[in-house]
Protein backbone atom coordinates (compact mmCIF):
# COMPACT_ATOMS: atom_id res chain seq x y z
CA UNK A 1 0.00 0.00 0.00
CA UNK A 2 1.43 3.40 -0.94
CA UNK A 3 1.04 6.33 1.47
CA UNK A 4 0.08 9.82 0.37
CA UNK A 5 2.65 12.61 1.04
CA UNK A 6 0.44 13.85 3.91
CA UNK A 7 0.33 10.39 5.49
CA UNK A 8 4.09 10.00 5.04
CA UNK A 9 4.69 13.31 6.81
CA UNK A 10 2.27 12.32 9.59
CA UNK A 11 4.05 8.98 10.05
CA UNK A 12 7.41 10.78 10.38
CA UNK A 13 6.14 13.16 13.11
CA UNK A 14 7.72 12.17 16.47
CA UNK A 15 5.26 10.43 18.80
CA UNK A 16 5.42 13.04 21.56
CA UNK A 17 4.71 15.94 19.19
CA UNK A 18 1.96 14.03 17.38
CA UNK A 19 0.18 13.36 20.70
CA UNK A 20 0.40 17.00 21.68
CA UNK A 21 -0.99 18.21 18.33
CA UNK A 22 -3.85 15.69 18.50
CA UNK A 23 -4.88 17.32 21.77
CA UNK A 24 -5.34 20.78 20.15
CA UNK A 25 -8.77 22.03 19.17
CA UNK A 26 -9.41 23.24 15.58
CA UNK A 27 -9.56 26.78 16.90
CA UNK A 28 -6.10 26.48 18.51
CA UNK A 29 -4.60 25.04 15.33
CA UNK A 30 -6.17 27.90 13.34
CA UNK A 31 -4.60 30.41 15.74
CA UNK A 32 -1.19 28.70 15.42
CA UNK A 33 -1.34 29.17 11.65
CA UNK A 34 -2.61 32.77 11.79
CA UNK A 35 -0.39 33.98 14.66
CA UNK A 36 2.82 34.58 12.62
CA UNK A 37 0.90 36.76 10.13
CA UNK A 38 -0.80 38.71 12.91
CA UNK A 39 2.52 39.17 14.67
CA UNK A 40 4.16 40.41 11.45
CA UNK A 41 1.28 42.81 10.76
CA UNK A 42 1.48 44.21 14.27
CA UNK A 43 5.26 44.57 14.11
CA UNK A 44 5.50 46.01 10.60
CA UNK A 45 2.27 48.04 10.24
CA UNK A 46 0.41 48.72 13.46
CA UNK A 47 3.29 49.40 15.85
CA UNK A 48 5.09 51.90 13.52
CA UNK A 49 1.76 53.66 12.92
CA UNK A 50 1.06 54.08 16.63
CA UNK A 51 4.68 55.10 17.24
CA UNK A 52 4.49 57.72 14.44
CA UNK A 53 1.30 59.18 15.92
CA UNK A 54 3.01 59.40 19.31
CA UNK A 55 6.14 61.04 17.84
CA UNK A 56 4.01 63.58 15.96
CA UNK A 57 3.18 65.24 19.31
CA UNK A 58 6.86 65.61 20.29
CA UNK A 59 9.95 67.55 19.17
CA UNK A 60 11.99 64.34 18.82
CA UNK A 61 14.96 64.41 16.44
CA UNK A 62 16.37 61.05 15.47
CA UNK A 63 19.88 62.51 14.94
CA UNK A 64 19.89 63.76 18.57
CA UNK A 65 18.73 60.70 20.50
CA UNK A 66 20.22 61.91 23.80
CA UNK A 67 18.26 65.19 23.85
CA UNK A 68 15.20 65.44 26.08
CA UNK A 69 12.00 64.75 24.17
CA UNK A 70 9.38 67.44 24.84
CA UNK A 71 5.65 66.95 24.43
CA UNK A 72 4.64 69.82 22.09
CA UNK A 73 0.96 68.97 21.67
CA UNK A 74 -0.50 70.06 18.34
CA UNK A 75 2.35 72.48 17.49
CA UNK A 76 3.77 70.29 14.68
CA UNK A 77 0.33 70.02 13.05
CA UNK A 78 -0.20 73.76 13.45
CA UNK A 79 3.13 74.51 11.75
CA UNK A 80 2.46 72.20 8.80
CA UNK A 81 -1.07 73.45 8.28
CA UNK A 82 -0.08 77.12 8.26
CA UNK A 83 3.09 76.76 6.17
CA UNK A 84 2.67 78.19 2.61
CA UNK A 85 5.54 75.98 1.34
CA UNK A 86 3.78 72.78 2.42
CA UNK A 87 0.58 74.16 0.88
CA UNK A 88 2.45 74.63 -2.44
CA UNK A 89 3.69 71.05 -2.17
CA UNK A 90 0.11 69.84 -1.76
CA UNK A 91 -0.88 71.77 -4.88
CA UNK A 92 2.01 70.27 -6.86
CA UNK A 93 0.86 66.81 -5.72
CA UNK A 94 -2.74 67.59 -6.70
CA UNK A 95 -1.61 68.72 -10.19
CA UNK A 96 0.45 65.55 -10.59
CA UNK A 97 -2.34 63.28 -9.32
CA UNK A 98 -5.18 64.77 -11.35
CA UNK A 99 -3.32 64.86 -14.67
CA UNK A 100 -1.55 61.49 -14.40
CA UNK A 101 -4.76 59.68 -13.46
CA UNK A 102 -6.81 61.43 -16.15
CA UNK A 103 -4.27 60.76 -18.91
CA UNK A 104 -3.52 57.20 -17.81
CA UNK A 105 -7.18 56.24 -17.66
CA UNK A 106 -8.02 57.83 -21.02
CA UNK A 107 -4.99 56.47 -22.90
CA UNK A 108 -5.01 53.14 -21.04
CA UNK A 109 -8.66 52.48 -21.78
CA UNK A 110 -8.26 53.48 -25.44
CA UNK A 111 -5.28 51.14 -25.84
CA UNK A 112 -7.15 48.29 -24.10
CA UNK A 113 -10.15 48.86 -26.38
CA UNK A 114 -7.93 48.69 -29.47
CA UNK A 115 -5.89 45.69 -28.25
CA UNK A 116 -9.13 43.87 -27.41
CA UNK A 117 -10.03 43.82 -31.12
CA UNK A 118 -8.81 40.68 -32.86
CA UNK A 119 -5.98 41.52 -35.25
CA UNK A 120 -2.67 40.05 -36.42
CA UNK A 121 0.24 40.74 -34.04
CA UNK A 122 -2.11 41.44 -31.13
CA UNK A 123 0.11 39.65 -28.58
CA UNK A 124 3.29 41.26 -29.86
CA UNK A 125 1.78 44.76 -29.50
CA UNK A 126 0.57 43.97 -25.98
CA UNK A 127 4.13 42.96 -24.99
CA UNK A 128 5.63 46.10 -26.56
CA UNK A 129 3.10 48.38 -24.85
CA UNK A 130 3.60 46.71 -21.46
CA UNK A 131 7.40 47.09 -21.66
CA UNK A 132 7.75 50.51 -19.86
CA UNK A 133 5.96 49.15 -16.80
CA UNK A 134 8.65 46.49 -16.33
CA UNK A 135 11.43 49.06 -15.96
CA UNK A 136 12.65 50.44 -12.66
CA UNK A 137 11.31 53.96 -11.90
CA UNK A 138 14.89 55.13 -11.29
CA UNK A 139 15.90 53.97 -14.77
CA UNK A 140 12.85 55.60 -16.33
CA UNK A 141 13.61 58.87 -14.50
CA UNK A 142 17.20 58.74 -15.67
CA UNK A 143 16.55 58.17 -19.34
CA UNK A 144 13.70 60.72 -19.47
CA UNK A 145 16.23 63.31 -18.25
CA UNK A 146 18.20 62.50 -21.41
CA UNK A 147 15.07 62.64 -23.56
CA UNK A 148 14.28 66.09 -22.10
CA UNK A 149 17.79 67.50 -22.75
CA UNK A 150 17.31 70.73 -24.76
CA UNK A 151 20.37 70.11 -26.99
CA UNK A 152 20.34 66.35 -27.59
CA UNK A 153 16.97 65.21 -26.22
CA UNK A 154 14.64 63.37 -28.58
CA UNK A 155 11.55 64.86 -26.89
CA UNK A 156 12.50 68.44 -27.80
CA UNK A 157 13.12 67.42 -31.43
CA UNK A 158 9.74 65.68 -31.66
CA UNK A 159 8.00 68.78 -30.25
CA UNK A 160 10.05 70.96 -32.62
CA UNK A 161 9.02 68.79 -35.57
CA UNK A 162 5.32 69.30 -34.84
CA UNK A 163 5.39 72.94 -33.67
CA UNK A 164 8.29 74.39 -35.64
CA UNK A 165 9.87 75.76 -32.43
CA UNK A 166 13.63 75.68 -31.92
CA UNK A 167 14.47 72.47 -29.95
CA UNK A 168 16.98 74.32 -27.77
CA UNK A 169 14.52 77.12 -26.97
CA UNK A 170 12.81 75.26 -24.11
CA UNK A 171 13.85 72.94 -21.30
CA UNK A 172 11.20 70.61 -19.94
CA UNK A 173 12.93 70.02 -16.60
CA UNK A 174 14.50 73.46 -16.24
CA UNK A 175 11.40 75.60 -16.74
CA UNK A 176 9.08 76.25 -13.79
CA UNK A 177 5.99 76.04 -16.01
CA UNK A 178 7.05 72.92 -17.95
CA UNK A 179 8.65 70.83 -15.18
CA UNK A 180 5.30 69.77 -13.60
CA UNK A 181 4.25 68.52 -17.05
CA UNK A 182 7.57 66.74 -17.55
CA UNK A 183 6.90 64.47 -14.55
CA UNK A 184 3.28 63.94 -15.66
CA UNK A 185 4.43 62.80 -19.12
CA UNK A 186 7.12 60.44 -17.77
CA UNK A 187 4.74 58.86 -15.23
CA UNK A 188 1.99 58.53 -17.86
CA UNK A 189 4.43 56.84 -20.24
CA UNK A 190 5.48 54.39 -17.55
CA UNK A 191 2.16 53.50 -15.92
CA UNK A 192 -0.43 53.71 -18.74
CA UNK A 193 0.28 50.02 -19.60
CA UNK A 194 -0.75 49.05 -16.07
CA UNK A 195 -4.13 50.76 -16.50
CA UNK A 196 -4.39 49.20 -19.95
CA UNK A 197 -3.90 45.69 -18.53
CA UNK A 198 -6.61 46.18 -15.89
CA UNK A 199 -9.00 47.62 -18.50
CA UNK A 200 -8.17 44.75 -20.86
CA UNK A 201 -9.13 42.25 -18.14
CA UNK A 202 -12.41 44.14 -17.75
CA UNK A 203 -13.14 44.21 -21.47
CA UNK A 204 -12.33 40.50 -21.89
CA UNK A 205 -14.71 39.64 -19.05
CA UNK A 206 -17.71 40.99 -21.03
CA UNK A 207 -19.49 38.02 -22.67
CA UNK A 208 -19.89 38.20 -26.47
CA UNK A 209 -23.53 37.15 -26.09
CA UNK A 210 -24.41 40.61 -24.72
CA UNK A 211 -23.02 42.30 -27.84
CA UNK A 212 -24.80 39.74 -30.03
CA UNK A 213 -28.10 40.50 -28.28
CA UNK A 214 -27.45 44.23 -28.80
CA UNK A 215 -26.74 43.58 -32.49
CA UNK A 216 -30.08 41.73 -32.78
CA UNK A 217 -31.76 44.80 -31.26
CA UNK A 218 -29.97 46.92 -33.90
CA UNK A 219 -28.04 48.93 -31.31
CA UNK A 220 -25.33 51.07 -32.92
CA UNK A 221 -21.63 50.59 -32.00
CA UNK A 222 -21.72 53.92 -30.18
CA UNK A 223 -24.76 52.82 -28.17
CA UNK A 224 -23.12 49.44 -27.38
CA UNK A 225 -20.03 51.25 -26.16
CA UNK A 226 -21.92 53.52 -23.75
CA UNK A 227 -24.52 51.02 -22.51
CA UNK A 228 -22.50 47.77 -22.42
CA UNK A 229 -18.74 48.35 -22.59
CA UNK A 230 -18.38 51.31 -20.21
CA UNK A 231 -20.79 50.10 -17.44
CA UNK A 232 -19.31 46.59 -17.44
CA UNK A 233 -15.71 47.79 -17.46
CA UNK A 234 -16.38 50.50 -14.83
CA UNK A 235 -15.38 48.44 -11.73
CA UNK A 236 -12.05 47.68 -13.39
CA UNK A 237 -11.55 51.32 -14.34
CA UNK A 238 -12.29 52.37 -10.77
CA UNK A 239 -9.82 49.78 -9.47
CA UNK A 240 -7.16 51.19 -11.79
CA UNK A 241 -7.88 54.73 -10.54
CA UNK A 242 -7.63 53.53 -6.91
CA UNK A 243 -4.29 51.79 -7.48
CA UNK A 244 -2.77 54.65 -9.45
CA UNK A 245 -4.18 57.28 -7.06
CA UNK A 246 -2.59 55.69 -4.00
CA UNK A 247 0.67 54.95 -5.83
CA UNK A 248 0.97 58.47 -7.25
CA UNK A 249 0.13 60.09 -3.92
CA UNK A 250 3.36 58.58 -2.60
CA UNK A 251 5.35 58.98 -5.84
CA UNK A 252 9.02 59.51 -5.04
CA UNK A 253 11.72 57.70 -7.03
CA UNK A 254 10.77 58.70 -10.57
CA UNK A 255 10.40 62.40 -9.71
CA UNK A 256 13.57 62.53 -7.59
CA UNK A 257 15.55 61.02 -10.44
CA UNK A 258 13.93 63.26 -13.06
CA UNK A 259 13.81 66.71 -11.48
CA UNK A 260 14.94 66.28 -7.86
CA UNK A 261 11.89 68.35 -6.88
CA UNK A 262 13.03 71.40 -8.89
CA UNK A 263 13.29 73.90 -10.41
CA UNK A 264 12.68 75.67 -7.12
CA UNK A 265 9.96 73.64 -5.46
CA UNK A 266 7.70 73.27 -8.49
CA UNK A 267 7.90 69.46 -8.62
CA UNK A 268 8.42 68.84 -4.91
CA UNK A 269 5.66 66.35 -4.16
CA UNK A 270 4.58 65.61 -0.60
CA UNK A 271 6.63 62.40 -0.38
CA UNK A 272 9.80 64.25 -1.44
CA UNK A 273 9.13 67.06 1.03
CA UNK A 274 8.43 64.52 3.77
CA UNK A 275 11.70 62.69 3.07
CA UNK A 276 13.63 65.99 3.25
CA UNK A 277 12.05 66.92 6.57
CA UNK A 278 12.63 63.44 8.03
CA UNK A 279 16.07 62.49 6.70
CA UNK A 280 17.79 65.72 5.64
CA UNK A 281 16.57 68.19 8.28
CA UNK A 282 16.04 65.38 10.83
CA UNK A 283 12.83 66.91 12.19
CA UNK A 284 11.35 63.56 13.18
CA UNK A 285 8.41 64.87 15.25
CA UNK A 286 7.42 67.36 12.56
CA UNK A 287 7.75 64.81 9.75
CA UNK A 288 5.72 62.29 11.78
CA UNK A 289 2.87 64.82 11.94
CA UNK A 290 3.27 65.36 8.19
CA UNK A 291 3.07 61.58 7.62
CA UNK A 292 -0.06 61.33 9.79
CA UNK A 293 -1.78 64.06 7.73
CA UNK A 294 -0.97 62.23 4.49
CA UNK A 295 -2.04 58.90 5.98
CA UNK A 296 -5.44 60.22 7.09
CA UNK A 297 -5.98 61.79 3.65
CA UNK A 298 -5.15 58.60 1.73
CA UNK A 299 -7.08 56.43 4.20
CA UNK A 300 -10.17 58.64 3.93
CA UNK A 301 -10.03 58.70 0.14
CA UNK A 302 -9.46 54.95 -0.08
CA UNK A 303 -12.43 54.31 2.25
CA UNK A 304 -14.92 56.23 0.13
CA UNK A 305 -13.43 54.78 -3.02
CA UNK A 306 -13.77 51.18 -1.84
CA UNK A 307 -17.37 51.92 -0.87
CA UNK A 308 -18.07 53.31 -4.36
CA UNK A 309 -16.37 50.29 -5.93
CA UNK A 310 -18.55 47.88 -3.94
CA UNK A 311 -21.68 49.77 -5.01
CA UNK A 312 -20.68 49.55 -8.68
CA UNK A 313 -19.97 45.81 -8.33
CA UNK A 314 -23.39 45.22 -6.68
CA UNK A 315 -25.24 46.68 -9.69
CA UNK B 1 -34.48 65.37 1.98
CA UNK B 2 -36.80 64.23 4.81
CA UNK B 3 -35.62 60.64 4.24
CA UNK B 4 -32.00 61.68 4.77
CA UNK B 5 -32.85 63.63 7.95
CA UNK B 6 -34.90 60.69 9.26
CA UNK B 7 -32.01 58.31 8.48
CA UNK B 8 -29.58 60.56 10.35
CA UNK B 9 -31.90 60.77 13.36
CA UNK B 10 -32.41 57.00 13.41
CA UNK B 11 -28.64 56.34 13.03
CA UNK B 12 -28.96 54.52 9.69
CA UNK B 13 -25.75 53.70 7.81
CA UNK B 14 -26.61 55.18 4.37
CA UNK B 15 -27.13 58.87 5.26
CA UNK B 16 -24.34 58.90 7.84
CA UNK B 17 -21.89 57.35 5.36
CA UNK B 18 -22.94 59.98 2.83
CA UNK B 19 -22.22 62.73 5.37
CA UNK B 20 -18.81 61.22 6.20
CA UNK B 21 -18.01 60.90 2.48
CA UNK B 22 -18.89 64.56 1.90
CA UNK B 23 -16.64 65.60 4.79
CA UNK B 24 -13.68 63.53 3.51
CA UNK B 25 -14.08 64.86 -0.05
CA UNK B 26 -14.42 68.42 1.26
CA UNK B 27 -11.29 67.98 3.43
CA UNK B 28 -9.21 66.69 0.50
CA UNK B 29 -10.39 69.53 -1.76
CA UNK B 30 -9.55 72.05 1.01
CA UNK B 31 -6.10 70.47 1.40
CA UNK B 32 -5.17 70.74 -2.26
CA UNK B 33 -6.99 73.88 -3.46
CA UNK B 34 -4.81 76.81 -4.50
CA UNK B 35 -7.18 79.64 -3.44
CA UNK B 36 -7.17 80.23 0.35
CA UNK B 37 -4.62 79.17 2.95
CA UNK B 38 -7.36 79.39 5.60
CA UNK B 39 -9.18 76.50 3.95
CA UNK B 40 -5.91 74.56 3.83
CA UNK B 41 -5.40 75.12 7.57
CA UNK B 42 -8.74 73.54 8.47
CA UNK B 43 -8.55 70.76 5.84
CA UNK B 44 -6.95 68.16 8.10
CA UNK B 45 -9.50 68.41 10.90
CA UNK B 46 -12.36 68.11 8.35
CA UNK B 47 -10.76 65.02 6.74
CA UNK B 48 -10.01 63.48 10.14
CA UNK B 49 -13.58 63.98 11.39
CA UNK B 50 -14.92 62.51 8.12
CA UNK B 51 -12.60 59.49 8.25
CA UNK B 52 -13.29 58.67 11.90
CA UNK B 53 -17.01 59.16 11.29
CA UNK B 54 -16.81 56.83 8.27
CA UNK B 55 -15.17 54.08 10.34
CA UNK B 56 -17.80 54.41 13.10
CA UNK B 57 -20.92 54.71 10.93
CA UNK B 58 -19.94 51.76 8.70
CA UNK B 59 -20.99 49.62 11.72
CA UNK B 60 -24.46 51.18 11.89
CA UNK B 61 -27.46 49.08 10.72
CA UNK B 62 -28.62 49.48 7.10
Amino acid sequence: MTLSPMETAAAKTPDGLAKRIRGFSDRTIAWIFVAPTIFLLLAVNIFPLIWTIRLSFTNFRVNRPNNDVEWVGLRNYERILTDPDVWNTMQATAHFLIWTITLQVLIGFTLAYLINKKFKGNDMWTTIIVFPMMLSPAVVGNFWTFLYQPQIGLFNYVVAFFTGADPASFSMIGDVHLAPWAIVIADTWMWTPFVMLICLAGLRSIPDSIYEAAECDRASKWRQFWTITIPMALPFLMLAVLFRGIENFKMFDLVVQLTGGGPGNTTTLTSIDLKREAFEKWRTGYSSAYAVILFVTVFGLASIYVKALNKVKER
Amino acid sequence: MMNIINGLLRFRRGPWEMLATILIALGVIMLMQPFAIGLYTYSFIVTLVGTVMFIIVSHFPE
